[in-house]
């Protein structure tokens, strides 16, 4: 005979193996439990007429007991497969717990809105590319470090690889870009060198043209000067930042005339801007390449 | 008392089995109790072993001298065993000769990087969440190989980068993945079609902690790969060359090697200088005439001279797969296994 209070009372003040207790709230470990909580209501074992939602291999079944399949624990679970649509899963939900108390019904679509929703995201994270984590034996590992230690060392790179390069030095892969053996080839360069040095004695001697580089620095800071003096006159030219602005008129140099104080003050910003002209002949160079 | 008892005990035994012989005269030491007699016992041992030793090599140095002296062929020296020349027999490792080999060759998927079709052009990504010193790596990387792009990983698949990456011509991508805040894993998708390698990544040294090391140019880099024997190791070398310009450009100076040694492949990259080196031998310096010493001066040998630039590390295979990367029904053409490590002298590259 099925005595549900007696049950209930043995489990609540006594012991229950499904039983979890937390300090807020006891939980109940059954399968058949429909919420998870530990009560009287919704315990599977003290309510002889009981019915819950269990997921097996992704569908859904409505499993409902009642008392009179309460001698049969084989048939004791009437079970419905529950369609995989959620309104029309509501609706057999319905239709068998129609008499049914109103908490059951209630938690049972409760129930099978959550497992629906579970189920839905398990089948879209199947879908998903994920990371798989592996293991790493830390014996292997271990191993793995100590023979590559005693390989590496087994190896002897720096010979393995000055071989192969002198290898492909004596097969001639690098062509005519080295000339070995050094000395000889001094020598026939030397020889090569007296002979032309020869030559050009026997030549006439015309007078060495030489290039020297303009000095660009007394003139940019008298331009610096004239600019200052002369209120913004050359201003633009000057930011033009060439030699070649410079080169096309030399005669303005020799034209101005200025006094000894003024030269002296040229003289003391020479020493001090001298960084500052480097930079500017720099600047447009990298402003190219940026561009670029 | 007892360690007397002892000690007269395993003398009586040495005598038994061999009583002329010095060395061996307590050649039992674990049978002494006394911890301090007995690591002096072991102590002596030693000692006599290395003079043994000593003595054996001087009256092999003599008998060389003398045989040079008189003109006769020296005896053969002994070569040591090492695991390298005791290694297991292995039937695929290659023969350069191989008509099928080259045959293969003539149809992989490098074919067209070796017929210079194709210039390498790589995508470098990392796992999905990278620490610092993956990107110091990737980094590196970039330095040392020639026309490769770093792409942030965001949150694509693999699978996906390949499907880009053969979309935009890149004929290869490299996937660093990392553990514990290091780079232990990388990936190398040879594409359109070719296979993917995965490696265990090791002992990687960025550039700057290579005592001396100096600064790469960014001329073409010329490729050593060595001891790549076996068909499996062949076809990792050519899958390795083609990550490069097959064009170096050697007023560069540059070398990056793959050296495989026990399957285990290092990388290093170094420039180099050729230079000449006078011959240290033995009679230049015993005979100090100096006709004779002129003479020895103009016999000079050639070095190559390295500097590492680095970075280092190195790598092993984990897992060759035929195709691009397709973890769930890839074929696979070689994977590591747990059984394969049974025997230290068993390789496969």
């Amino acid at each position: 005979m099925q005595h549900d209070e007696v049950i209930w009372q043995v489990i609540n003040h006594n012991h229950c193996s499904f039983k979890a207790r937390t300090q807020t709230q006891n939980f109940c470990r059954n399968a058949y439990n429909v919420t998870g909580l530990c009560n009287r209501s919704s315990c599977p074992l003290a309510n002889s007429r009981y019915a819950t939602i269990r997921e097996h291999e992704g569908t859904l079944y409505l499993y409902m007991k009642s008392i009179e399949r309460a001698h049969m624990p084989k048939d004791l679970w009437e079970r419905v497969k529950l369609p995989r649509n959620y309104a029309k899963a509501l609706e057999i939900i319905d239709k068998y717990l129609e008499f049914w108390p109103k908490f059951l019904v209630h938690k049972n679509k409760q129930r099978l809105t959550k497992m629906t929703q579970y189920l839905i995201r398990k089948r879209k994270l199947a879908l998903k590319v994920r990371e798989k984590l592996v293991t790493m034996p830390a014996k292997q590992v271990k191993r793995e470090a100590r023979r590559e230690a005693k390989a590496e060392v087994a190896a002897v790179l720096d010979k393995a690889i000055e071989k192969e390069l002198l290898q492909r030095l004596q097969s001639g892969t690098y062509g005519d870009i080295y000339n070995f053996p050094v000395k000889e080839y001094q020598e026939a360069l030397d020889k090569e060198e007296l002979l032309e040095e020869e030559e050009e004695e026997e030549e006439e001697e015309e007078p060495a043209v030489e290039y020297v580089e303009y000095e660009m620095e007394d003139e940019e800071d008298l331009e610096d000067f004239q600019t200052y003096t002369d209120k913004g006159e050359d201003v633009e030219d000057e930011f033009e930042g060439g030699h070649a602005s410079d080169r096309s008129k030399p005669g303005k140099r020799s034209t101005s005339t200025w006094d000894e104080d003024v030269t002296d003050k040229i003289r003391k910003r020479k020493k001090k801007k001298a960084h500052v002209e480097i930079e500017y002949e720099g600047e447009p160079e990298e402003l190219l390449q940026g561009a670029v | 008392m007892g360690k007397r008892n002892h000690l007269e005990h395993t003398e009586g035994r040495d005598q038994d089995e061999k009583g002329d012989e010095m060395s061996t005269k307590k050649p039992f030491p674990s049978y002494i109790k006394n911890k301090l007699i007995r690591s002096l016992q072991y102590a002596k041992l030693k000692t006599q072993k290395k003079n043994q030793k000593k003595i054996r090599r001087k009256e092999r140095d003599a008998v060389e001298k003398q045989a040079v002296q008189l003109g006769e062929a020296a005896p053969p020296r002994r070569v040591p065993r090492t695991i390298e020349n005791t290694r297991e027999y292995d039937e695929t490792v290659a023969r350069p000769d191989d008509d099928e080999l080259l045959a293969e060759d003539a149809v992989d998927e490098f074919s067209a990087h070796f017929n210079s079709e194709v210039t390498p052009q790589l995508l470098i990504t990392s796992s999905r969440w990278c620490s610092t010193m993956t990107i110091k790596f990737i980094a590196e990387l970039l330095r040392v190989i020639p026309n490769a792009h770093y792409y942030k990983r965001g949150s694509y698949e693999i699978k996906q980068i390949v499907k880009y990456a053969r979309n935009r011509n890149f004929t290869a991508i490299i996937i660093i993945h990392d553990n514990r805040k290091e780079p232990n894993g990388m990936l190398i998708i040879s594409l359109p079609d070719g296979p993917t390698a995965h490696f265990k990544l090791s002992n990687f040294v960025r550039s700057k902690k290579i005592k001396g090391h100096g600064k790469p140019t960014t001329h073409l880099p010329e490729l050593i790969l060595n001891n790549f024997t076996t068909r499996i190791g062949h076809r990792l070398g050519r899958m390795l060359a083609s990550l490069f310009p097959r064009q170096p450009n050697f007023r560069g100076r540059r070398v990056v090697t793959f050296h495989n040694q026990r399957d285990f492949i290092f990388f290093r990259h170094h420039r180099y200088i050729f230079e000449e080196k006078e011959e240290a031998s033995r009679s230049s310096n015993t005979n100090k005439g100096s006709e004779k010493k002129s003479k020895k001066s103009s016999k000079v040998k050639m070095i190559a001279r390295l500097q590492e630039c680095g970075p280092r590390f190195t790598l092993k295979l984990i897992s060759l797969q035929h195709g691009t990367f397709d973890s769930k029904y890839g074929e696979y053409e070689w994977v590591h296994k747990a059984d394969m490590d049974t025997s230290r002298r068993r390789f496969f590259i």
